[in-house]
């Protein structure tokens, strides 16, 4: 068989923590303590598994198992340092193409197993924990859902192969009842439906975009450009006073979620 | 035939289906008589921008119900979602409106006062017309539940005919308790997209009784992925709530338990493919970690 190529979430997982061991046996989630800012912290990716035994979760999907793993390696964060005044750090690895979908999925309740994840997140989120998501691939999503989207500071690669979207093309275009080729043409032009990074970060969700010199092999200096820029990450947390989402409220193609809440503020306390 | 009524039928004819109300109505049947305030309502005219730039229909709500109140005395806001308007689906503003309420129940409760909240699922998920602004309000969502059930029980209602699919289905997973109707259906990926993606082998689209069978509510109950399965009676259904708000919160939500599913995970026989029982037999509640 083909020797596989590791994946960008891969590759990134051990340049960001020096090639650290694994702290589980898992061999889809990733899970290595290694430092940041001279301080702990946790690194979780999501690679493949071509052995995996639910055979619809073999291409890195997040699936039953992997969704349940990731809330553990992130509860086990919130478990080392619930006495400890400063709370580790999170860098969530974020290379993922999808959910899985099966029937054995929705059988034993994958949407559970997500819940699990992103709730799990949110937790350690809401507890003081920094977490950081870093983009470095696909970020497709029930699975960017359950493995970053929760997290304090987005971060993503100004790259064609970085992707953040609701759903893949051809389920996209059927659902919707339009042809691919019509939902591409959308794409172009609404700013939400587009599938590459440049209009995603026009949304304001992203915290920094991060141009490489060489994405496949990245060197010593964008290795170098990716952890200062998760130090700045982390300091930028750690200067916040709030641990929720508001930051990502500010973009240019986000006025209507500021004036729904703007509203909902005004009129919250008249209605009592 | 006899002239008597069979008292089955005549209790059929007295019920008060849930179902076959809109979200504004489901809103004010649960809340309590004449407590009901809706916030950011349809005379604010929030229309989705982007579904007018794809010249689609929009609505003055966009499909989404605030609703606050009480509810058996106690401050309440029902965020009901209303299946008929674009399946049910999150756009920008349909989930703006129910992470916002969400983020000034739990600021609520910070400040002293005991808000709780109810969100009436009945969609597919993200809209795709809005897509990443459907996937990041989703995201406040899930983010705004997780902060307030640590003060409050977050109580989820499915009733159907929609169901609750997509991200939404993971923001049900958070919630403290979850309600369905047997006619309800509660799961990631829908049956379309999973024969879309993996084959019609994988999961044949058309077979109503395989859907139900796995994802109905009667099913999720029975498995532990969801707390109470009852009629379409709204009645009841407000009742159920009520009686699960008076639980409180758990000292574990049903998310945090990730020891115990990996543990059953582990006993899944992967070689073929999943029946409903055998999900019953791997899931069954009694043997929980609680």
């Amino acid at each position: 068989m083909e020797q596989q190529k590791p994946t960008r979430g891969a590759m990134w997982l051990r340049l960001l923590t020096g090639g650290a061991r694994t702290v589980h046996d898992w061999a889809a989630v990733q899970v290595c303590d290694a430092v940041l800012a001279g301080q702990p912290a946790r690194y979780i990716a999501v690679v493949p598994d071509p052995d995996n035994r639910f055979p619809r979760a073999r291409n890195g999907e997040v699936g039953l198992v992997e969704g349940w793993q990731l809330a553990r390696a992130v509860q086990e964060v919130v478990a080392m340092d619930r006495d400890a005044p400063a709370k580790r750090p999170i860098v969530a690895v974020i290379d993922v193409p999808s959910q899985a979908y099966g029937r054995r999925e929705e059988a034993f309740g994958i949407h559970q197993a997500l819940a699990g994840a992103a709730g799990a997140y949110a937790q350690a989120r809401q507890a003081g924990h920094p977490v950081i998501g870093l983009v470095v691939g696909l970020a497709m999503s029930g699975a960017f859902l359950a493995h970053g989207y929760q997290a304090n500071r987005l971060i993503a690669l100004d790259d064609p192969a970085v992707m953040v979207h609701a759903m893949g093309k051809a389920s996209a275009a059927r659902v919707t009842l339009r042809s691919v080729e019509a939902l591409e043409k959308l794409a172009a032009t609404v700013p939400p439906m587009a599938y590459d990074i440049k209009n995603f970060a026009s949304l304001g969700i992203l915290w920094k975009v991060l141009r490489l010199n060489d994405l496949a092999l990245p060197g010593e200096r964008d290795i170098a450009l990716v952890e200062a820029t998760l130090e700045a990450a982390l300091a930028d947390i750690l200067e916040d006073r709030e641990r929720d989402l508001s930051g990502r409220l500010n973009g240019q193609h986000r006025q209507a979620s500021r004036r729904v809440r703007e509203l909902l503020q005004a009129q919250w306390e008249d209605a009592d | 035939m006899t002239a008597d009524i069979d008292p089955n039928i005549d209790r059929l004819l007295k019920r008060d289906s849930f179902i076959e109300r809109g979200a504004r109505s489901r809103a004010q049947a649960l809340l309590d008589p004449g407590s009901m305030r809706e916030l950011a309502g349809p005379f604010e005219r929030l229309h989705s921008p982007w579904l007018a730039m794809q010249k689609l229909v929009t609505q003055a709500d966009d499909g989404v119900v605030v609703a606050k109140g009480k509810l058996d005395g106690h401050p309440t806001v029902v965020l009901a979602i209303e299946g008929a308007y674009q399946g049910g689906s999150m756009g920008e503003i349909a989930g703006a409106k129910i992470a916002g309420a969400l983020e000034l129940a739990a600021r609520d409760n910070r400040r002293g006062i005991p808000t709780r909240a109810v969100i009436l699922f009945e969609t597919g998920g993200v809209r795709l017309q809005e897509a990443n602004l459907g996937l990041a309000s989703i995201a406040e969502i899930q983010s705004a539940i997780v902060d307030l059930r640590r003060y409050q029980p977050v109580i989820g209602v499915s009733a159907g005919t929609v169901g609750c699919y997509g991200g939404m289905s993971i923001a049900a997973g958070l919630c403290t308790w979850l309600v369905l109707t047997r006619e309800a259906r509660l799961g990631l990926n829908g049956p379309q997209v999973i024969e879309q993606e993996a084959g019609v082998a994988e999961f044949d689209a058309k077979k109503r009784a395989l859907i139900w069978g796995l994802t109905g509510g009667e099913q999720r109950v029975v498995t532990g992925l969801a707390d109470a399965c009852v009629a379409d009676d709204t009645h009841e259904i407000r009742a159920t709530v009520l009686r699960l708000f008076a639980q409180g919160v758990p000292a574990r939500h049903r998310s945090e338990r990730a020891d115990h599913y990996l543990a059953c995970l582990r006993q899944v026989d992967t070689r073929v493919q999943a029946t409903p029982e055998d999900v019953r037999a791997i899931y069954n509640p009694s043997q929980g970690d609680a």
